[in-house]
């Protein structure tokens, strides 16, 4: 993994996206930012334009309006290979790995290390991904030559997590990373996420499991109907104060905060109800 | 804040237990080499799993064979065991072309049609238009070229199913054959190179330089791999399992060379002992494709579209470009084939690549491990299969059974290939082998 910005300055930058469909405005002037070495938790009920504003980062849908800045740079992303050029990597929800293949070729998939005679290079690509993967602390698969049918969902989310880090990116976007996954699975992928960060990347985690947000971002941006409900750091909201962002675009009313506690579970809707009341 | 075993560093999870935890080792995953018991019980555990492999095949053909031993002796001749490699080469060679079709999950059903129609090509041009052979030939493998360029175009391009445009073509090329041979005709071929590919042997010493160059170069080949990542730190094949490799291959190869070296000729006049020389040409189509498939990114890409589509185009394979390629590469292999069977029969009729050539040549590729569902097979799966599929027709013409009863048999053989394939996909979907 190469040289990443200073933590905390940010990597990449939205300013003022509008994107609408036909008549139908899903973005409406969004401020966005990822922050190297920071896990920024993009959280939002279905329809507030999450999946939107991570294509438009991603290069799938172009922006209408508003500016796009890497590393403090204006830049032009139209296509996925413009995102993919400047080191942003979306990991989404439904894999893309081949079940038919093992760890290391879908980990150099489409991006093939050749050696002599137009061969595969076998040995430097396992190697490589070993470092990959112990760089990840990653130590729970038997063999990097089984194939990823045999992996649990958690080790399936970590090859595609690692094939994603392995392209020296600075940006990484999970979408859903732990919808699929049982306790244990999804407790090392959350490990995973925040040693991702700790190693300098700027990490974007989009999730419905407000205990998982909680737990491992630094930063929430809660969208609402396509605006920016909240922009907050993780340390100074609750459980609640989140899913209060979430379902009535509120930002959180700092006088209730003491109402949730740290490590919570997942918040039942009537505390949002107990919560949001005042402020809504 | 769960119940499982859940530890703060990422500790080992239920899916892989008895492997030892790699204690200290920080910056490797794992670097044992394991032993040659460790191969026995990883095998037996992947046959459990439903990666049966090759297995079937295998054992298939040593119960057909013994059974036919037993019933004929005349089917342990040297004579027939000649035949059976003659018999089985056409067949074996359109099979390893279907494989890379079967590997996308598609299927060819015109490739037997496509053979008869490159083999039309071949002989008209060496009979009719007295073209050198190595014309007849070239012109006959762009045939299949073309024929593969315009299946694949309208598979992969258009968009249709491939059973639909391979059955269309199936249908078409035969009215092909019919209009180029002209009907109840027959295009007689004498030209002595295309006879000699299915009708020569090489010479006894001949035979043994093969065997040699085929023992050592496998051997060579592996003590490299192993070497290489030995070096680079990786898990290695121990010396033991490629000794025990190395040795069983030597030791078939011999037996079958010794074999083919026998004189088989029923009068002194005529002397007839050797490796016929389509068993040269099958090797190397074999070498050939296997290196394609497991050593280049361009057969890893073919295995990608296979297994997921949708990751092989997100990590940029251009999955059009490879589904028309490996159209182009069976309907080339089935003009192989077909040139194989015309030099045979010395022949091209209008039922050339037509009644069981198609079926016989599926039922290799799947009998031998090739799954029609994609994503899973191997060149040699249509060489083994192809073994199986020889010794039927040829076992059940010593035995006097008809066309009708063969045919009968080796259907029954495809669909019990078939299901093996599904109930072991089934089995490996539950134990997470696929």
């Amino acid at each position: 993994m190469s040289d990443h910005p200073p933590p905390g300055t940010p990597v990449l930058e939205l300013r003022g996206v509008h994107k609408s469909f036909g008549p139908v405005e899903v973005l409406n002037g969004i401020d966005f930012a990822a922050n190297a070495g920071e896990v920024t938790a993009l959280v939002g009920d279905n329809g507030a334009g999450k999946s939107t504003l991570v294509k438009c980062i991603g290069g799938i849908y172009s922006m209408d309006s508003g500016a796009y800045l890497f590393k403090g740079q204006p830049v032009s992303v139209h296509l996925p290979k413009d995102a993919a050029a400047l080191g942003i990597e979306i990991v989404y929800q439904d894999l893309a790995l081949a079940d038919n293949l093992d760890i290391v070729q879908n980990m150099f998939l489409g991006r093939e290390k050749r050696g002599r005679f137009a061969a595969l290079d076998e040995a430097s690509m396992e190697k490589e991904a070993a470092k990959t993967l112990a760089g990840l602390s990653v130590r729970t698969v038997k063999s990097l030559r089984q194939r990823v049918a045999s992996l649990s969902g958690g080790q399936r989310q970590t090859v595609a997590i690692a094939k994603a880090v392995l392209w020296n990116s600075t940006v990484v976007i999970l979408d859903e990373p732990t919808a699929a996954l049982g306790v244990a699975q999804t407790e090392q992928v959350l490990q995973l996420v925040r040693t991702l960060a700790d190693q300098g990347l700027a990490v974007v985690l989009i999730s419905h499991n407000m205990r998982d947000v909680i737990q491992v971002s630094d930063r929430i941006c809660a969208l609402y109907l396509g605006r920016v409900a909240a922009d907050v750091r993780t340390a100074d909201v609750t459980v609640s104060d989140v899913i209060q962002m979430i379902t009535t675009g509120a930002p959180p009313d700092k006088k209730t905060v003491a109402n949730g506690a740290e490590g919570d579970t997942v918040a039942a809707s009537g505390a949002v109800a107990a919560t949001s009341g005042g402020s809504a | 804040m769960s119940a499982t075993e859940v530890a703060p560093n990422l500790s080992k999870e239920p899916a892989a237990p008895g492997t030892p935890a790699p204690a200290g080792t920080e910056s490797t995953v794992q670097v044992e080499s394991p032993s040659l018991v460790d191969y026995g019980r990883e095998y037996i555990s992947k046959v459990r799993g439903g990666d049966m492999g090759a297995l079937p095949a295998i054992l298939g053909l040593l119960v057909l064979c013994v059974a036919f031993a037993i019933l004929r002796s005349r089917f342990v001749s040297a004579i027939n065991f000649a035949n059976l490699f003659t018999q089985g080469a056409a067949v074996t060679v359109i099979a390893m072309g279907l494989v890379f079709v079967l590997l996308l999950g598609e299927i060819d059903l015109s490739a037997g049609f496509a053979s008869g129609v490159c083999a039309a090509v071949m002989a008209t041009l060496t009979a009719e238009h007295g073209q050198p052979w190595w014309v007849s030939i070239l012109a006959g493998l762009g045939t299949g070229v073309v024929i593969g360029l315009v299946l694949g175009f309208l598979v992969a391009r258009v968009g249709i199913p491939s059973f639909v445009v391979t059955l269309a073509a199936f249908l078409a090329f035969q009215g092909t054959v019919l209009l180029i041979i002209g009907n109840g005709g027959n295009i007689s071929i004498r030209d002595e190179t295309i006879v000699a590919i299915s009708n020569k042997n090489l010479p006894t010493y001949g035979g043994w330089i093969l065997f040699a160059v085929v023992v050592l170069g496998f051997g060579a080949s592996q003590l490299m791999r192993s070497a290489t990542r030995r070096r680079g730190g990786l898990q290695a094949d121990p010396f033991s399992v490629i000794a025990v490799r190395t040795g069983a291959l030597a030791v078939l190869a011999g037996l079958a060379v010794y074999a083919l070296n026998l004189q088989r000729s029923r009068t002194a006049i005529v002397s007839l002992k050797g490796v016929p020389i389509v068993i040269p040409i099958i090797l190397v189509l074999v070498v050939v494709g296997t290196y394609v498939l497991n050593r280049t990114s361009y057969g890893r890409h073919i295995y990608a579209v296979g297994g997921n589509a949708e990751a092989a185009r997100r990590a940029g394979i251009n999955v059009v470009r490879i589904r028309i390629s490996c159209f182009v590469i069976c309907s080339a292999m089935a003009a192989v084939g077909g040139i194989i069977a015309a030099s045979r029969a010395t022949s091209v009729d209008p039922n050339a690549g037509g009644s069981n050539t198609l079926l016989y040549a599926v039922g290799a590729a799947v009998i031998g491990g090739t799954s029609l569902f994609g994503g899973k097979g191997r060149i040699i799966d249509a060489v083994l299969g192809g073994a199986v599929v020889a010794v039927i027709d040829n076992g059940m013409g010593l035995m006097g059974y008809s066309a009708g009863t063969k045919f009968i048999v080796t259907g029954c053989v495809l669909a019990v290939a078939a299901s093996v394939d599904a109930l072991s996909r089934k089995r490996a979907a539950s134990t997470g082998r696929i």
